[in-house]
């Protein structure tokens, strides 16, 4: 056997499966705008984008198109390298962190072993793109924005990682298809019901979304570590918002909701292939995310501070300890021998 | 497991993330040269609501921003301990529970510490 058969062939056979899956999220992405856009409309009793395509259904397309075509502008006393780098950044790891997460049974690029603590790195990583740009725009906007931005991020990382942490002592693995496949008794799943609430509020933090659009407020930052981005470094800032926030329903699908198994484990619906499941109940998270934009006002920083440190903090690190001795308690860990 | 079939696990997260750092440039490439470059003194400039900056933007900022920073490394370093804590507690028993229970004591009257200190107040 040559070596092309032996590492060439299902290397790039491997290459192509990747190029398609990225290809495949970024028109998820593209669509996700136009379905807030739309349900945004709705909401508020307009039409949202109807003049592009029928329905407005090419408005992704001609935005991508405008974008490509507009021009590039790296401000004089910007920091070049770090101000093209930081777009890169955000895009790059959004896309990345999508390699261990499982659509289907088995149907994933790499089933690592601690699939969970990859993602959790990937998302802390994300700061780094924010406070590059806020950094190297040399803009007191973006500067503050950024800066904004990246204290809000980590405050909400902690909380995150506790409910996380809450999740895994029911599974027993950091494997993210064991995880989903894990069985717990019906009360730790009451048990849990509560640290969803504080994630869904989490991810909403987490990446920058109303009501805790604070980095971007438009009334005090005007755009905050993205304000003097345009065409394409813009676009991949914006990609990368959305591929997250598209990763966040994921996590919370794949940690609290199930995956790709049907709702609440009724088998007459296992018919429905498990794609399926996964991709309604993403939609699901997503619309909870256009929901709560178009209902709460922006929240104040210190407000937002102060819920991610004296609220979300304290409850979670209680709950992680209530959690542990109550499944201790009762003999229901994983791997426990009652 | 052996450890080429171990590492081979994580080649596609490798290259996950070399397509995607490709893709990227390349976008901002074709953006490059497709878009018209028209540049002039005052787009370049920062944008500061019309008026030209006065000085630096990388100025003095709140120390509380360093605070919640470092707050952030101690809580993060816990998460990260709480990890294989959390699935491996069957095995540890009661034992493991209290150990960690005491830790996480121990960081709590770091955190209350710094509750009373007001480090967590903004304004």
């Amino acid at each position: 056997m040559s070596l092309w058969e032996h590492y060439g062939e299902p290397g790039l056979w491997l290459i192509l499966q990747i190029v398609a899956a990225i290809a495949v999220l970024l028109g998820v992405v593209a669509y996700v705008t136009y379905a807030e856009r739309k349900v945004l409309g709705a909401m508020q009793r307009r039409q949202g984008p109807m003049t592009v395509g029928p329905f407005g259904l090419l408005q992704p397309l001609a935005d991508g198109i405008k974008l490509l075509s507009k021009e590039t502008i790296i401000p004089t006393q910007a920091n070049r390298i770090l101000f093209l780098l930081a777009p890169m950044i955000t895009f790059t790891l959004s896309i990345a962190a999508w390699a261990v997460i499982p659509v289907n049974y088995q149907w994933v690029f790499a089933d690592i072993n601690v699939g969970i603590l990859y993602l959790f790195a990937i998302s802390s990583m994300g700061v780094y793109g924010v406070i590059m740009a806020g950094w190297a725009s040399n803009s007191r906007y973006a500067f503050l924005g950024g800066l904004r931005s990246a204290s809000q991020m980590v405050s909400y990382e902690v909380s995150m990682g506790l409910v996380i942490v809450c999740v895994l002592l029911t599974t027993g693995s950091l494997n993210l298809t064991e995880i989903v496949m894990a069985d717990r008794p019906w009360w730790a799943e009451i048990l849990l019901l509560p640290m969803l609430g504080v994630f869904l509020i989490s991810i909403l933090a987490e990446t920058n979304r109303a009501p805790f659009d604070l980095p971007e407020g438009e009334s005090e930052l005007s755009g905050g570590f993205m304000v003097e981005y345009s065409a394409m470094t813009f676009a991949l800032f914006f990609l990368g918002e959305y591929a997250n926030m598209i990763l966040m329903s994921a996590m919370t699908t794949i940690l609290f909701l199930g995956g790709w198994l049907p709702p609440f484990g009724i088998e007459a619906l296992a018919f429905v292939p498990g794609v399926v499941w996964f991709a309604l109940k993403i939609a699901a998270v997503l619309f909870f995310f256009v929901w709560a934009r178009a209902t709460f006002p922006r929240y104040r920083y210190d407000q937002l501070m102060r819920l991610g440190w004296k609220v979300f903090l304290p409850f979670t690190l209680v709950w992680v300890v209530v959690m542990a001795g109550a499944l201790l308690a009762f003999d229901a860990l994983p791997g426990q021998t009652p | 497991m052996a450890p080429d079939a171990f590492l081979a696990d994580y080649l596609p997260i490798v290259l996950f993330l070399g397509i995607a750092g490709v893709m990227s440039a390349l976008m901002i490439g074709a953006s490059m040269l497709v878009g018209k470059s028209r540049p002039d003194s005052e787009k370049l400039s920062a944008y500061e609501c019309g008026f030209p900056p006065f000085a630096d933007a990388r100025s003095k900022f709140d120390v509380r921003f360093y605070l919640v920073a470092i707050l952030f490394i101690i809580f993060d370093l816990e998460v990260a301990f709480l990890f294989p804590w959390a699935v491996s507690l069957g095995a540890l028993g009661a034992f493991g529970f209290w150990s960690m229970v005491a830790f996480l004591g121990v960081l709590s009257v770091g955190f209350i510490y710094e509750w009373k200190k007001g480090a967590l107040d903004w304004e």
